[in-house]
């Protein structure tokens, strides 16, 4: 059995926002199937007594003195972005207002 | 070619102070061995040829004005680096090797760069690298494969391929990487050169792209174990930046490999890894590191076999936490505030369907790959299956480091499996293309350093051999890694990147 079908790659596509062809999710979801079945292996040794670690050196507390760092101006900021108007960015419509 | 740039970064240093040779004449004959070279290697992705000369007669006008201000200058002062392009530079374009970030110029400065301006050492240009450093072969860039300078036809490894080929082609004494997974030591290895990954937070990280920013780390690449050592020392200590910057410095790295270089490492202990020898390993590579035991026995250490029986599972925790960092730190490019914006060619032009053609554009293959498997890795209902999972195995392979480190000081394997494959061998096999890294993963996953250096040839390749030490502990690296590198070319009378073959630049060209 399949673990990822075609249906769950169209969904993940969604949520993480690529478009994809026909052919290539096809093509995803081949490759997709065998990587988890290769790396699912992980669950044989996690039990439940083990605890997680999600960094490799845990800091704690970490604090930096509270004074103003490096700035940018709004020329910088906007230098790389593909629309602007007046020192704002410029974002396509959030709603589909047709 | 240039006498000057055969030299180590350090014997360049000493030519610089010496006032045998300017900073300007060594930035001069590296900038022309990549206009003779680069044709054929694309090892760099942009040249910064104006500044790196500008730095340069900066740095040679303050030596011969001498006093105060020349005898504050950095060792390195001069030298000139290669720089990673996933590392953010003001004045230069960063691009990750993605069509995304094409042309993309950085309105601030990485640490690193940062400390590199500060000593002075002039940066000749950015070099290629699997885009967003997600591969191992350099042939996911979106600006063209970088070849390996001992054989054109095979990968110079990734996704660190360009830094090391320009240091194994004589375009740089020295170059930055970054290593999540083994992207420093790999290329290290099939590229005949030296890479270390510093213990994790040894450097800061701010202005490296994010990958997965609980593997990333940034390091040095060179041709000697004492180049790196100096460079790991410029480059390192704390960073108020980076909220994962260890607090103090880590210190007498360079007298470490000084120490190494001597040969002398009696006492020393070094642990084999079981489970990182034999089966899977090619058998001039396992030959090679053989050889290299039998040497570091017979200078005094002491060999002792250690078992780590988790490290089975690393490569598979690695799959799952890296693309689930990958899916989280690469949702800002969204053609928003910067990079690629791409509109769909019908209407309704929403941000939803602007950002969904966007990234289906500017992302190559293997980054929706890793994006979507990180998507799944943390969707519900799988969660605890695979990232928690990922997460105890990650528990594992610190405890089984612990062990292993109470065995011995530091522990040893082959650095990659293989010598560097050809050139679209693994294509269309992704899976395979990741047991590459199937050595240097654990490292990443438990956050102690590593370090390659070059332990001869098989096939005419060269062959890499990889040191471990607990972390802080980079100091056992460089003076094991001085020390085995000293053997080595004490056996051969030679160090091995001087029997690498001419580059044919006329064969590339005949191809194009």
């Amino acid at each position: 059995m399949s673990a990822i079908s075609r249906e769950d790659v169209v969904h993940l596509a969604h949520l993480a926002h690529i478009e994809m062809s026909d052919a290539e999710l096809d093509k995803m979801t081949g490759e997709l199937d065998a990587i988890v079945g290769a790396i699912a292996s992980v669950s044989e040794v996690a039990a439940s007594d083990v605890p997680a670690t999600s960094h490799p050196i845990p800091l704690t507390n970490v604090l930096r003195e509270d004074t103003v760092g490096q700035t940018l101006s709004i020329e910088e900021v906007l230098l790389n972005a593909p629309d602007s108007d007046s020192d704002r960015f410029k974002v396509p419509a959030i709603l589909d207002g047709e | 070619m240039n006498e000057l740039i055969k030299l180590s970064a350090t014997e360049l240093a000493a030519k610089l102070r010496a006032g045998e040779a300017t900073s300007v004449q060594a930035v001069q004959a590296h900038l022309d061995r990549i206009a003779e070279v680069d044709g054929a290697l694309n090892a760099f992705l942009h040249v910064n040829a104006e500044e790196a000369l500008a730095v340069a007669a900066e740095v040679d006008a303050i030596r011969a004005a001498g006093g105060a201000q020349a005898e504050a200058l950095h060792p390195l002062a001069g030298v000139p680096i290669a720089i990673k392009d996933l590392i953010v530079t003001k004045g230069q374009p960063t691009t990750a090797a993605s069509k995304m970030l094409e042309g993309w110029m950085s309105p601030y400065d990485a640490t690193v760069i940062e400390k590199i301006r500060a000593a002075k050492l002039p940066m000749l240009g950015k070099t290629n690298l699997d885009e967003f450093a997600m591969g191992s072969s350099t042939e996911h860039s979106a600006y063209g494969v970088t070849r390996n300078p001992w054989n054109l036809n095979r990968i110079p490894g990734g996704s660190g391929g360009g830094s090391a080929a320009a240091v194994a082609s004589f375009e740089a004494p020295l170059a930055l990487g970054t290593d999540t997974g083994g992207s420093i030591r790999q290329p290290g290895a099939v590229t005949g050169t030296v890479g270390v990954k510093p213990t994790y937070g040894a450097v800061s990280r701010y202005g490296a792209i994010a990958m997965a920013s609980s593997l990333d780390q940034i390091g040095p690449v060179s041709r000697t174990v004492l180049d790196s050592a100096y460079l790991q020392e410029l480059i390192g200590g704390h960073d108020p930046k980076d909220s994962t910057s260890l607090p103090n410095p880590l210190e007498g790295l360079v007298a470490a490999a000084e120490s190494g270089a001597t040969g002398d490492i009696k006492g020393l202990r070094i642990g084999v890894i079981k489970e990182l020898t034999g089966e899977g390993y090619q058998e001039g590579v396992q030959a090679r590191f053989n050889e290299s035991l039998e040497l570091l026995k017979a200078a005094g250490a002491e060999i002792v076999e250690v078992s780590c029986p988790n490290f089975k599972y690393a490569l598979g925790a690695y799959y799952l936490i890296m693309p689930s960092e990958v899916s989280s730190n690469l949702a800002k490019f969204d053609g928003v505030r910067y990079g690629h914006r791409v509109l769909p060619e019908e209407s309704p032009m929403t941000i939803e369907r602007v950002m969904g053609s966007t990234r289906a554009a500017g992302f190559g293959d293997e980054v929706k790959r890793r994006i979507i498997l990180g998507t799944y890795a943390l969707s519900a209902g799988y969660y605890d299956a695979y990232y928690g999972s990922a997460q105890k195995v990650r528990t594992l392979i610190q405890r089984d480091f612990e062990a292993a480190f109470e065995q011995a000081d530091v522990l040893v394997s082959p650095t990659a499996p293989t010598v560097a494959f050809e050139l679209g061998a693994n294509d269309n096999d992704p899976l395979a293309m990741y047991l590459n890294d199937v050595a240097t993963i654990p490292a990443n996953l438990a956050g102690v350093p590593g370090i390659t250096v070059p332990g001869g040839l098989s096939e005419n390749l060269p062959v890499g051999i990889q040191f471990l030490a607990p972390a802080y502990e980079d100091a056992r690296l460089y003076r094991a890694g001085a020390a085995l590198e000293t053997l080595l070319e004490k056996q051969w009378g030679h160090s091995l990147i001087s029997q690498a073959p001419a580059i044919d630049t006329a064969s590339i060209a005949q191809e194009a």
